[in-house]
């Protein structure tokens, strides 16, 4: 029962989404365009850490490689959340202006099609640009590769996606209740992924506790990105904690699916 | 005299359009306020390592950060200011109606930003200001010249801001969809403004190309003449010239867009 609803789920996301990628590339060189001003605006983060490190050899005591492989692996967890569902902050608008009764009455569950909604294949240029960085941090870093590690890299990228996917899905849930506050979430997606780029020593202890036992951002990159590189996490967690990722995703992507539940059951349509 | 009144009027109305969404302007508040803890923590652990950087001491460099975070929404540096409104109107063909209006064009959408930067100033800005004053050491003048100085800078900072969103606006009259020229404009204003790093801090001939670019007047500027970091008359000459120099290349392209654009309409 619940294999079959999750199929037809993925079903009309996957038919909603080829919509919008058809309907894009009808605008082939606008494509190209907005897939490249993507990247760039994107790349500007790492701009920014490449300026720090053209006056410094070290941030909060890593080097230019390490904090590259941070970046890189909450850009490319960061991109394919945005990908698959960053249109999901749209949701507010829709709750406003009533468009949203059309998904209630279309036989497709309302979270896909909410998710799916004006599907960005431009949004590929953050992972592209985050896989590049990914790259050139592995050609430099020094880390003595086994097979724990290895593994871990994909696994941490798809949780930290989860991760991300459920503060998505948790912010839109929040626009029910707030319908113009979809800013809000930008602080948690846009600023989470900012955060993790950096390496968690250059953060206070308070904050760093709010990002690993409240919003559990740091199991995106951080404690496994550490575990890779041999460092310690400056709040004394155990080793095994590296491969919780997948464990916080569930558990987070679960909670998000009740928020959301609870936000459409108390949904009032505007009436007009 | 009858003139002036008109642009205050439309000035005021900016302001009270972007008053009217509250809970937005508190959703923007929360969002810049985590942005600024975020940078001040890397900003710090910046200065950690090199602590006179760009001639800022710590305490000068968190002060940047929240002043970045107070403008970012009033200069429009992540975007938002009116030129979306007024690129749309151009290619819907509205702005022939604009055109009909016994008011000038520029002087019109000027005054409805200068209305939305003091709200978002005031609204979106302050607040976090405070609570980074509050939590964190901060460099602030003691000397009331100095505020008035920085008041000055801060509406040069409009005024510089706003003529380079009009010249990008005004493209839409060529090209229709301005996408492409609004997130070039975009990219290229968060770099050279100072947003993304204090431009003191760009490595050698990079520093000096962008402090001398329209950009710097905008976030760097103003931060300069409140950190005392910079001689007063001549910051504020420098945005009065690009001040100046920008509107009115916004003015001849104004003539040159209605003199031979034929406008959209059905």
């Amino acid at each position: 029962m619940a294999d079959h609803r999750l199929g037809e789920a993925l079903r009309a996301y996957r038919l909603i989404a080829g919509m919008w990628v058809r309907s894009t590339m009808a605008y082939r060189a606008s494509f190209v365009m907005t897939t490249f001003g993507n990247f760039a605006a994107t790349a500007l983060d790492f701009v920014a850490i490449l300026l720090m490190f053209s006056r410094v050899g070290a941030l909060g005591g890593y080097p230019l490689p390490e904090v590259a492989f941070l970046y890189a692996l909450t850009s490319i967890s960061f991109g394919l959340a945005d990908l698959a569902i960053g249109s999901m902050d749209r949701l507010g608008r829709r709750v406003r202006d009533g468009t949203l009764d059309t998904l209630l009455v279309r036989p497709a569950p309302v979270l896909a099609q909410v998710a799916a909604d004006r599907f960005a294949l431009r949004r590929l240029g953050r992972v592209t640009q985050g896989a590049l960085v990914l790259g050139w941090a592995l050609t430099r870093l020094d880390v003595e590769w086994t097979p724990d590690k290895l593994l871990l890299m994909p696994v941490a990228m798809v949780s930290g996606c989860g991760i991300f996917c459920a503060v998505f899905v948790a912010g839109a849930a929040f626009q029910f209740v707030a319908q113009d506050a979809s800013e809000v979430q930008n602080a948690f997606t846009y600023g989470g992924t900012t955060l993790l780029q950096y390496p968690p020593t250059v953060f206070a202890k308070e904050l760093l506790r709010g990002v690993t036992f409240v919003l559990p951002l740091a199991f995106v990159n951080w404690l496994p990105a550490l575990y890779v590189l041999g460092r310690p996490y400056p709040l004394d967690l155990p080793r095994w904690t590296a491969f919780a990722p997948p464990l916080v995703a569930l558990a987070c992507c679960a909670l998000a699916g009740t928020a959301w539940r609870v936000g459409l059951r108390s949904y009032r349509s505007t009436g007009s | 005299m009858g003139a002036g009144r008109l642009y205050a009027a439309v000035a005021a109305g900016g302001f009270r359009r972007y008053a009217t969404y509250r809970t937005a302007t508190a959703a923007g508040v929360f969002t810049n306020t985590v942005f600024g803890l975020i940078l001040v923590y890397t900003y710090l652990a910046l200065w950690d390592v090199r602590p006179h950087l760009g001639g800022y001491d710590r305490a000068q460099a968190v002060t940047y950060v929240w002043l970045g975070q107070a403008f970012l929404a009033a200069l429009a540096l992540g975007g938002g200011g009116v030129e979306d409104e007024l690129m749309e109107r151009i290619r819907t063909g509205d702005i022939a109606i604009d055109l009909y209006r016994p008011a000038d064009l520029q002087l019109w959408w000027l005054s409805a930003d200068v209305g939305r930067a003091l709200f978002q100033l005031v609204g979106r800005g302050v607040v976090p200001f405070v609570f980074g004053a509050l939590c964190f050491p901060v460099a602030l003048p003691s000397d009331p010249l100095t505020w008035v100085a920085f008041a000055g800078t801060v509406l040069l900072a409009m005024l510089v801001g706003f003529g380079i969103r009009f010249l990008v606006a005004l493209s839409a009259f060529w090209l229709m969809d301005g996408t492409g020229v609004v997130q070039m404009a975009w990219l290229a204003g968060f770099f050279c403004s100072g947003m993304l790093l204090p431009l003191n801090v760009f490595p050698g001939t990079l520093g000096e190309v962008v402090r001398a670019l329209p950009w710097s007047s905008l976030l760097q500027a103003p931060a300069d003449v409140l950190l005392g970091h910079a001689d007063v008359p001549a910051t504020l000459a420098f945005q009065g010239a690009w001040a100046v120099a920008l509107l009115g290349t916004g003015r001849l392209l104004q003539r040159a867009a209605t003199r031979r654009v034929v406008v959209q309409g059905g």
